[in-house]
């Protein structure tokens, strides 16, 4: 199954019963998916007049009680910025795809991970953070897609997955996880309608008295502290007897472990930690490993964003390198294998 | 005895923070007395703007929800598609739906969607203090006009008539535009909301209700001289009445015989192509064309 038909289905079988799009390269499968299998369901479907409109159209389904979802592409992604921060000033959840291409601007149409910094540090205005989560292959699409919908419940604010064009557009076999059943997903006792003889509901991010909308951001952060001790989640492989780990997510990390399998080949001890959760960021777990003072080695498809993370879970107890290619272009399993190798003074 | 009149159950018992002879308070007054009058507190949800009335939940003692300035078209979109069976009302003023909010709300007005949308149009920018709005008169003085509005000369366009741009829509089924300067016209802007309601609730598509209001304050006007000037300048350029009515019997129901006979054809042409071409050619789009469906 191809990558972006993949979380479509996952989006489906978890649940989600609206969606909002609008064309963009690398992930219109994703829309077109949709389209057919969200109406052939009775389900709500709108092809947006712009990613503007697309994530606000969220915002209300999810409001009503639906749970809903929107997709997109890096220059998209930047427009639904707005939407995403009201979303998270009225503790709204949601689930935005970006299937990640090379920017700045409008860029190119190849897989990219230069979207990390926007991701992971809320992206649009105000103090928030969203919940990342990056898939390395087109199974961990779906399941990440899948279980992206429970998180925004359980915590209620937006989930963002952070594939890129690779992951979209690659086919490989996948399975499903089972379908909802769409009466048995967690209840929700804060969206709007159906009053009966409740006091009215107001579902908004404003708060013109400074002290009070202070202490409903403190509230959110208290429960952004919640989400970092119960939802990080990475993949370590060989890193504790490792000379050297490299450090990567999503289509970057599945490159690493193809160049780890050269190392190991040619007898060279190196690990890989993945992080799954880019935001909250497996940051304790990093900074164990760093105790050992082995180097890093992050390998990233943009100009290093993640490798800032990396330095800041690290906090100098060891060298942090950076193998770093942009616009769309992938590092390959044999450029990341020689650079392993004359860090660790074999090349 | 039969109670007569009395404080809509729907609006709160509380002082608005609106400046004396602004509209707002009025327009809040008869669309809680429409909601009552229907039996629909309970299920209705008004979507409020950015603007002066960012804080219509102050007011409102039903559901609420908050999107961003100009938003409100999409959010309501989604709000009615997941909520059929309620009330949704989208309530804006002129910055947010004929400037910042222009592609919402002619592409849900497009769509058809099921809600109401109640446009307040007062010439200005309101909550910002006073600026240019796409509806402000030319001549009309704003703090981004300071010499009056100048369509051509310094750019500014002209006041856009936006019942008039919507009704070229097939989404639309009604449009209307009131006033609140006198009793009479609170009156008919009443009975248009109310039947833009029952609209709603009988699922017929796009409905909205211009209401042209005072802003005594960024006219600086006292109250008085802003309902003269309002009607001295806003009412003959603007108009009032039902701009488009769809929602007679006969013609509604001729109306949805050809949406019904389009979406036939649509998916007869959809079926008779090759699977994965889905792009209707020149002839297939004959049924459209023929029945000149806008």
């Amino acid at each position: 199954m191809k990558g972006n038909e993949a979380i479509g289905e996952a989006a489906i079988r978890a649940g989600c019963t609206a969606y909002f799009g609008y064309p963009i390269t690398p992930q219109n499968e994703l829309t077109a998916y949709m389209a057919q299998n969200m109406l052939d369901k009775g389900r709500i479907f709108i092809q947006a007049e712009s990613e503007v409109a697309a994530i606000n159209m969220v915002y209300g389904a999810s409001a009503a009680g639906a749970r809903a979802m929107t997709s997109s592409s890096s220059p998209g992604v930047s427009l639904k910025q707005e939407g995403l921060s009201y979303a998270a000033g009225a503790d709204i959840p949601l689930v935005l795809v970006n299937v990640v291409r090379g920017g700045p601007g409008l860029g190119s149409i190849a897989p990219s991970q230069a979207d990390y910094f926007q991701a992971t540090r809320g992206g649009g205005h105000g103090d928030y953070y969203t919940i990342v989560l990056a898939p390395k292959s087109v199974q961990e699409a779906a399941d990440l897609t899948y279980l992206a919908f429970d998180l925004a419940d359980t915590w209620r604010m937006p989930v963002v997955v952070l594939a890129d064009g690779m992951i979209g557009q690659m086919m490989e076999g996948v399975v499903l996880p089972p379908s909802r059943d769409l009466a048995d997903l967690p209840r929700r006792d804060w969206t709007v309608g159906h009053m009966h003889g409740r006091e009215a509901r107001h579902l908004t991010s404003l708060d013109l008295v400074p002290e009070s909308l202070e202490a409903k951001v403190r509230q959110r952060f208290q429960r952004y502290e919640e989400i970092k001790a119960r939802e990080v989640r990475y993949e370590a492989v060989d890193v504790d007897q490792a000379d050297l780990i490299l450090v990567a997510y999503g289509t970057a990390a599945r490159v690493c472990l193809g160049a780890k399998k050269l190392a190991d080949a040619a007898g060279l001890r190196v690990g890989l930690f993945r992080p799954i959760t880019l935001w909250p960021f497996p940051e304790k777990a990093l900074a164990q490993l760093a105790k050992r003072g082995k180097p890093f080695l992050t390998v990233e498809m943009s100009m290093g964003q993640m490798v800032e993370d990396v330095k800041l879970s690290v906090l100098g107890q060891a060298p942090v390198h950076l193998l770093a290619h942009c616009g769309g272009v992938i590092p390959t399993e044999e450029e990341v294998f020689e650079e392993a190798k004359r860090l660790l003074g074999r090349g | 005895m039969k109670k007569l009149y009395g404080h809509p159950e729907s609006l709160k018992r509380v002082s608005t923070k609106y400046c004396a002879g602004c509209g707002h308070g009025v327009i809040h007054r008869i669309i809680t007395e429409v909601i009552d009058e229907m039996g629909l507190r309970e299920r209705a949800i008004i979507t409020n703007p950015v603007g002066c009335s960012i804080w219509a939940d102050l007011y409102f003692d039903f559901d609420s929800v908050q999107p961003p300035h100009g938003r409100t078209p999409a959010a309501a979109t989604g709000i009615k598609r997941v909520l059929p069976d309620h009330l949704v009302i989208c309530y804006q003023g002129d910055g947010d739906l004929a400037a910042i909010g222009t592609a919402e709300i002619i592409h849900a007005a497009n769509r058809a969607e099921k809600f109401t949308t109640i446009f307040v149009n007062n010439a200005i920018y309101g909550m910002t203090g006073g600026q240019m709005a796409p509806t402000t008169l030319v001549g009309q003085r704003a703090t981004t006009a300071p010499y009056g509005r100048d369509p051509e000369g310094a750019g500014m366009g002209y006041p856009i008539r936006v019942l008039e741009l919507l009704a070229t829509l097939g989404g639309t089924r009604y449009l209307a535009r009131g006033a609140v300067n006198n009793a009479v016209n609170v009156r008919k802007t009443k009975q248009y909301i109310k039947k833009a309601f029952q609209a709603q609730m009988e699922g017929k598509g796009f409905t909205m209700v211009e209401i042209l209001s005072q802003c005594p304050t960024n006219w600086q006007m006292d109250p008085r001289e802003s309902v003269e000037w309002l009607e001295k300048n806003m009412i003959p350029y603007y108009g009032l009445g039902e701009i488009k009515d769809e929602l007679a019997a006969n013609e509604d129901a001729a109306a949805a015989r050809i949406y019904q006979d389009d979406a036939v054809a649509c998916r007869e042409v959809a079926e008779g192509m090759p699977a994965g071409v889905r792009h209707a050619e020149d002839e297939s789009n004959e049924p459209f064309a023929k029945k000149g469906v806008a």
